[in-house]
């Protein structure tokens, strides 16, 4: 073994200070070394160690998830993303990622790359992306800068997934005040691979070359994990250089030239280059297999000339690959990447040393226990305090009864006219359609999206070559988690499940990307820890494993309160049989209406509340996680005996946002009364309320006995509404003018505002 | 029918070609690669959507120099079909085999979404079974599809009848509000006057699939594919 000391000017405290490390993680690492660490080694360790890579503040927390089930073929923390088992010799894979921090100062090239970051994850594993998604919140969508934010990160999305090809099927875009510095911009993508043929991050065989190919190295994105792990500040934008820039021709080349490379039988493990570049991969690759890697820095293919040891080490330069090859077989490896006219070169060679030794011609400058590095090794684990947020006693004094119930009775040209609030819900830009958004990415590309011209709450596509589709959604209302972390956890997990099974879609597995402020404070603490609870809860109960996913802190300016806590769910589940495809629409006029679940008389946390009242302290709406289950159970029995026309669940806006998105597609209309035993109900909580477990389907008439005579088999409570029409519509006998002029609304409210 | 796909490195659309080649229409379908010449004796070239070689610059114009469009030009000059759909229709004008060229969107965003079109000409071996101003539905997905030439280009076009398609409403009607990206008269798709190139900026090669829901792309490949039949 290599007992030589790296050369190279040895690290001060306040260097490692400077990079994000703690002074008693410092004296780690020189307990871990048995001496001072160089300049370079503390940079390594740095970004490593940093929230972004090491999950420091959070794994104790992430392994309480339940994560074992049926499908999974490798469970979270095992792979780059989670991978489950659907049938005919095929897996799915996927992942969500955060690209928040990137996106706040660089909107387009922020979101660009944390598109480019996340389908590396899937093909890094031999799976072939198929569909991509993302959950996008920004603030005011009032101000100037939230406008600037959006159009950027829209048009980064679209033109990397554009070119890259692979169709985006389905998000979710929010917007409140909580996120006016700090936008969120999570990305998932879901592949396709064969059981038996993906790769794993490994790095076995001593004496194996190791090949770097993609794009060249550059200065771009030096210590971005670092940057992403501490709170946005006005100093931000020197950070410029953090921010990374993405090239989506080079992700789709890689992408086809891993592909073929899987192909052939040279290749013992395979990685992208994300967070913390070389260092990373590396490290990572050489710990998971207990070998050791020799890396020689000055052979990496560069972008520019004069780079230090540890900028190569540290850059974030996207769009590159690092691959562990079969001895002996490097001509077929280089084949494959000349043929796609790729950069590349080998880096190094798999030891048995356990440490990874990184040299710069020919000189030792890290030499590094890779263990020691990585999460489940060295990389440290805190155990963070927490306490009841303080804002939890004014949501506490929350009294319904203080906001006055809207009137039928009140002239419909009127304010507080039920008409008018209705559309002013129909406009507000978390309920409107986000057609300007999404029409500007390619979602048709592949020809597997079933969701295009027939809509239905989750994103659905097809299998090709075989009778299945899957089904995605991404889903987090983060104010039902601000108001109550544990339920609105739960809730976040339930809706997810709710829009698949509302899609014909058996629930299968979960990705989450955890967005929350600052974890050092204790109340943005407690939001992570009583989040994460609730989504186990409700996890384990659907049977729905968590299979991976990211973690970001730090959600938060350095003057302002942290974001709402936001753990956006990504679920996919499977359709047998894609005739089942469910959709949300209307067909005919004719058809009975019905909601399955009971109406309460509740508002809490509606958008009703807090966008037209402008109450913001309300707890989370009705929830119970047993009668969501049964509701799910109910709606998939009803889906697969072809008993109903339509299914989609009641959601953001409340009942009548979910009637009037079922009639638009359609152009068909509703005449719909409070049912006659829920007289009591409050106008405002019957039409807008948010309570959970609820759902909104149309059946046939001449099916309605069968369909009630099934849902009371199954206990499962209904009510019926009224029926599908080709009229205005009408509430309790009030007009509430055409279908067409609420989708002119709908339809066209958030252009207006972004044009 | 014997139908060549070209593959160039960012061609993304490549495989729902092939797709619908074979498993649509049951025909032989060859993949040729942008560094080959060799046209493997096709029936027709096919040029798919995608970013041909990342289209940084304008769509099309390095893809016309690659070595298969060489012999795409040769083999379009002699009458042999050429068909291209979006970055191909690009890299049809680029390569001079199709009059006009594709202008990034009035909007300046890119849009993918389902439009309605007109046939303008059934004159055509890609719409002759079409009936004359019925309407199709059928997707686009660009960033650079305004379509733009010189007047006298256009009457050209006009009196030998190579418009062969325009955007429309769901009614027929050609107007403002149903031209997607601001196109010279809404024109969505035309043929050279030898009548044996094809471009056009929607993809019907996307909608010939009832399980996902919409087959009116169909006819284009039905009325190609009658007529080498016969």
């Amino acid at each position: 073994m290599n007992q030589s000391i790296p050369s190279g000017n040895l690290a001060t405290l306040e260097q490692a200070q400077q990079l994000g490390l703690r002074p008693e993680e410092f004296e780690k690492i020189k307990e871990i070394l048995g001496r001072t660490p160089t300049f370079t080694e503390m940079s390594i360790y740095s970004v490593m160690w940093s929230e972004h890579c090491s999950y420091k503040n959070s794994i104790v927390w992430l392994k309480t998830l339940p994560k074992k089930g049926e499908k999974m073929l490798a469970e979270a923390g095992e792979e780059n993303a989670g991978l489950i088992d659907i049938g005919d010799g095929l897996a799915c894979c996927f992942k969500i990622e955060s690209h928040n921090h990137p996106s706040a100062i660089e909107p387009y090239q922020g979101a660009a790359t944390g598109v480019g970051g996340i389908n590396r994850d899937i093909f890094s594993m031999g799976a072939r992306p198929i569909a991509q998604l993302n959950s996008l919140r920004f603030g005011n969508i009032e101000n100037e800068r939230t406008k600037w934010l959006v159009r950027g990160v829209v048009k980064g999305i679209g033109n990397y997934g554009n070119a890259f090809g692979i169709p985006t099927v389905g998000g979710e875009v929010y917007f409140d005040d909580c996120y006016q510095i700090n936008p969120l911009v999570n990305a998932m993508s879901v592949g396709i691979a064969k059981v038996g043929k993906t790769v794993s991050a490994i790095a076995e065989g001593v004496g194996n070359p190791v090949y770097i190919f993609g794009s060249a190295t550059g200065k771009d994105g030096i210590h971005g994990a670092a940057f992403a792990s501490k709170d946005i500040s006005e100093d931000s934008a020197k950070d410029l250089p953090s921010v990374q820039v993405g090239d989506p021709f080079w992700e789709k080349l890689i992408l086809e030239a891993s592909m073929e490379l899987l192909e052939t039988d040279a290749i013992v493990g395979m990685q992208d280059m994300g967070a913390a570049g070389i260092t990373c991969s590396t490290s990572e690759m050489s710990a998971k297999s207990g070998t050791g890697m020799k890396v020689w820095l000055d052979k990496v293919p560069m972008r520019q000339e004069g780079m230090k040891d540890w900028e190569i080490l540290l850059s974030e330069s996207q769009e590159r690959m690092l691959v562990i090859v079969k001895k002996g077989m490097e001509a077929q490896v280089e084949k494959v990447l000349e043929k796609w006219d790729l950069t590349y070169n080998i880096i190094g060679e798999v030891t048995d040393s356990g440490r990874v030794q990184y040299y710069m011609n020919d000189e030792l400058r890290a030499d590094i226990p890779g263990e020691s590095l990585v999460l489940g090794g060295g990389a440290p684990v805190y155990h963070r305090e927490y306490t009841e947020p303080k804002y939890f006693k004014e949501i506490a004094q929350f009294d319904m009864n203080d906001i006055p119930d809207l009137s039928f009775t009140e002239n419909n040209s009127s304010e507080k006219s039920v008409q008018s609030v209705a559309k002013f819900l129909a406009a507000h830009p978390n309920i409107a359609s986000k057609r300007w958004v999404y029409n500007q990415y390619d979602s048709m590309v592949g020809t597997i999206n079933q969701t295009t011209n027939a809509p239905s709450d989750a994103s659905v596509v097809k299998v090709k070559g075989t009778d299945k589709s899957i089904a995605m959604t991404v889903d987090c209302n983060s104010r039902f988690v601000w108001a109550d972390p544990f339920v609105g956890g739960q809730i976040a997990v339930a809706e997810a499940a709710r829009n698949l099974v509302c899609a014909g879609a058996e629930p299968a597995a979960i990705t989450n990307c955890l967005n929350f402020g600052n974890p050092y404070n204790p109340e943005v603490y407690y939001q992570f820890v009583y989040a994460i609870k609730g989504m186990g809860e409700a996890c384990k109960k659907f049977d729905t494993p968590v299979t991976g996913g990211n973690v970001s802190f730090y959600n938060q300016s350095s003057d302002n309160d942290a974001v709402f806590p936001t753990p956006t769910i990504g679920m996919v589940g499977l359709i047998g049989d894609n005739k089942k495809h469910m959709t949300m629409d209307f067909k005919n006029a004719g058809d009975v209406i019905y909601m399955l679940g009971n109406s309460k008389n509740d508002i809490g946390s509606s958008h009703y509340l807090a966008h037209y009242h402008k109450v913001q302290y309300s707890p989370a709406p009705y929830f119970n996680l047993d009668e969501e289950h049964q509701l799910h159970k109910a709606l998939l029995g009803l889906i697969n005996g072809n008993h109903i026309e339509s299914a989609h669940d009641v959601s953001e806006g409340g009942l009548f946002i979910t009637l009037l998105e079922s009639a638009m597609h359609r152009n068909l209309s509703f005449d719909v009364s409070t049912p006659l035993n829920k007289q009591n109900l409050r106008t405002d909580a019957f039409l807008f309320g948010e309570a959970q477990g609820r759902a909104v389907i149309s059946v046939k008439s001449n099916n309605c006995i069968q369909v009630e005579s099934y849902l009371s088999g199954l206990n499962m409570p209904f009510e019926k509404l009224g029926t599908v029409t080709e009229n205005t519509i009408q509430v309790n006998e009030v007009n509430f003018g055409k279908t067409a002029d609420f989708a002119n609304i709908y339809n066209n409210s958030l252009a207006e505002k972004l044009a | 029918m014997k139908v060549g796909v070209l593959v160039f490195p960012g061609s993304n659309c490549d495989k729902d070609a092939v797709w619908a080649f074979q498993n649509m229409f049951g025909q032989e379908v060859v993949e040729l690669w942008h560094k080959d010449t060799d046209l493997q004796g096709v029936d027709l070239v096919f040029l798919p959507g995608g970013f041909s070689y990342g289209d940084y610059l304008r769509s099309g114009a390095i893809a016309r120099f690659s070595p298969i469009m060489q012999s795409v030009i040769e083999f379009a000059n002699k009458g042999g079909l050429v068909w291209g759909v979006c970055n191909g229709f690009q890299i049809l004008c680029e390569s001079g085999l199709l009059p006009g060229a594709l202008l990034h969107n009035d909007h300046q965003k890119f849009n993918c979404k389902n439009i309605y079109l007109t046939c303008e000409s059934s004159n055509s071996q890609i719409t002759n079974k079409i009936k004359p101003q019925s309407v199709l539905q059928i997707p686009i997905a660009h960033g650079e599809g305004r379509f733009y030439c010189d007047e006298f280009t256009l009457t050209t076009l006009k009196s030998n009848e190579q418009i062969l398609f325009k955007y429309c409403d769901a009614d027929g009607n050609i107007s403002n509000d149903a031209n997607p990206n601001g196109s010279l008269e809404n024109i969505a798709g035309i043929c050279n006057a030898g009548r044996n190139v094809f471009g056009m900026m929607p993809h019907p090669e996307r909608v010939v699939d009832a399980e996902i829901y919409n087959t009116d792309g169909r006819i284009l490949f039905e009325s190609l594919l009658q007529l080498v039949e016969a």
